[in-house]
């Protein structure tokens, strides 16, 4: 039986379409995953993201703890700053990829994919020195609430002043919103402005409805996984398992962008230095179709004939209005306006990299 | 709601078929469309290609899933619905009228006649359901 968060009833109320999803039941959508991942793009949409998991470093030394683990340097972040952040392994690969929260150099908080919880926590409390982390995602709920309306949804039903000044991207504070206590996080997984709001499991519905029914003026629908996927694909945003996992680097990955190697010692820094030395074999790169056919994960990517590659994540974006792909292509067929193609069923589809995020929200 | 014309024939695999004259005009049902959620993507088949009863003749995607389509009668594609590659939509708001899949010239008049009443189709679906 897969796990079900504290919102379960309201999505079964609401009519969501029920799936299994890294073993929690949560819905891939209410009405339309197109109707929703548009609501995101031009309103606002609520989702359940209960199914994220939270650890915590708590205690003198906690900052240093957990910054020998991650690839992002937590030094570097003020207090109520969130990074996002690779978790290594010994060789470079992801054990998966996370945000990290500094309440304070005391207090260090996870945000963990549902799918590697149990995985990222025993690989934390084995190889963490000094602070024991906690696993504490039984503690909480999180629901996200994502694009242009959300900002203001959310400050209506908030004393906290979470203003663009007082609370920017990446940055966050805690609070009442709807009367429920909240960490009221500036983040998102789809490219859109918007918070996260993580909160006690026993809080959440009066939270989701409450959000629902203040936002409703301003066109906010329940968004689905579906929607969730596609709207994160059109911002080239890693999927854990997809695009990113144990084999594959940051480097690979083109998030060298979250990887602090000046000053800052981590599990897998070795193998990056030596990695950005020798330099990279392969490149996650955005690509679209020139020829009719949507890529879908391991449908394989040929050059002339050869395979050398595969497409991690793939769909049609309902925003950009076109077939769009992730995959690993070796070095030479990264740069924009390289061609290759798409082995679809046994039918070859012509693609061409493009710039990324594949979307720019206005 | 759920929608189940009388003057179809229906098919396990969620197909409908309906007579046109000597053709059978074929097209995924209600339910198939609701199952996919919207759909993205539908592969047809090249006029004049051959359809096997039973068998794959295309590929219609939605943005969650990629699927098979199956024809219901063996034949001859005389028409392909060419509206699909701009709107493939229409599938989901019209399954049964301009969201029809192909054409067919059957080779064999008595496979028709075999496909599933909708009474048939409707038990199955509740049959699934449970």
């Amino acid at each position: 039986m897969p796990r079900q968060t504290p919102l379960n009833a309201a999505h079964r109320k609401l009519g969501g379409k029920m799936v299994d999803f890294a073993g929690w039941d949560l819905p891939v959508q209410y009405t339309s995953v197109i109707s929703e991942h548009e609501a995101v793009r031009t309103a606002a949409g609520l989702f359940d993201v209960s199914h994220m998991g939270e650890i915590e470093f708590a205690g003198k030394g906690a900052l240093e703890s957990a910054n020998a683990l991650i690839t992002n340097d937590l030094t570097r972040a003020v207090d109520g700053q969130a990074l996002y952040s690779g978790l290594l392994n010994d060789q470079g690969g992801f054990v998966d990829d996370v945000v990290v929260y500094r309440f304070s150099p005391e207090r260090i908080f996870f945000c963990v994919n549902a799918s590697n919880r149990e995985k990222d926590f025993a690989w934390m409390k084995s190889r963490a020195r000094g602070v024991v982390p906690r696993d504490r995602g039984d503690e909480f709920a999180q629901l996200a609430v994502q694009g242009p309306k959300a900002a203001g949804i959310v400050q209506r039903l908030t004393k906290v002043d979470v203003s663009k000044a007082k609370v920017g991207t990446y940055r966050f504070t805690q609070g009442q919103v709807a009367g429920v206590e909240c960490i009221i996080s500036r983040t998102g997984y789809t490219g859109e402005d918007g918070f996260e709001l993580y909160c006690p499991p026993g809080g959440a519905e009066k939270l989701w409805w409450a959000l629902l029914e203040e936002g409703k003026a301003d066109g906010l629908k329940p968004t689905g996984l579906g929607a969730r996927d596609s709207l994160r694909t059109e911002m080239k945003f890693a999927l854990y398992g997809n695009d990113i996992d144990d084999t594959h680097t940051p480097l690979d990955a083109g998030l060298g962008w979250i990887v602090k190697l000046e000053n800052h010692d981590f599990i897998g820094a070795d193998v990056l230095r030596r990695q950005k030395a020798q330099g990279l074999t392969r490149k996650l790169v955005g690509f679209e179709t020139t020829e009719p056919g949507i890529p879908r994960p391991h449908y394989p990517i040929l050059k002339d004939g050869k395979p050398v590659g595969e497409v991690t994540s793939g769909t049609m974006g309902p925003s950009v209005k076109k077939a769009i792909g992730i995959g690993y292509v070796p070095l030479a067929l990264a740069p924009e306006g390289s061609t290759f193609h798409v082995e679809m069923r046994g039918r070859l589809v012509a693609a061409r990299v493009v710039k990324t995020p594949f979307y720019n929200p206005a | 709601m759920a929608d189940y014309p009388k003057n179809l024939k229906y098919t396990k695999d969620h197909e409908w078929a309906r007579k046109a004259g000597a053709a059978v005009v074929i097209g995924v049902t209600f339910h198939a469309q609701e199952a996919l959620g919207d759909v993205v993507y539908v592969e047809l088949p090249k006029l004049g290609a051959t359809v096997t009863a039973g068998k794959a003749f295309g590929v219609i995607e939605s943005t969650k899933a990629v699927s098979e389509l199956f024809a219901p009668i063996s034949g001859k594609v005389v028409k392909v619905n060419d509206t699909l590659t701009a709107d493939p939509q229409t599938v989901n708001h019209d399954p049964y009228q301009a969201g029809w899949i192909i054409e067919v010239e059957p080779s064999d008049a008595k496979q028709y006649d075999a496909l599933l009443e909708p009474g048939a189709y409707e038990a199955l679906l509740k049959e699934a359901a449970r």
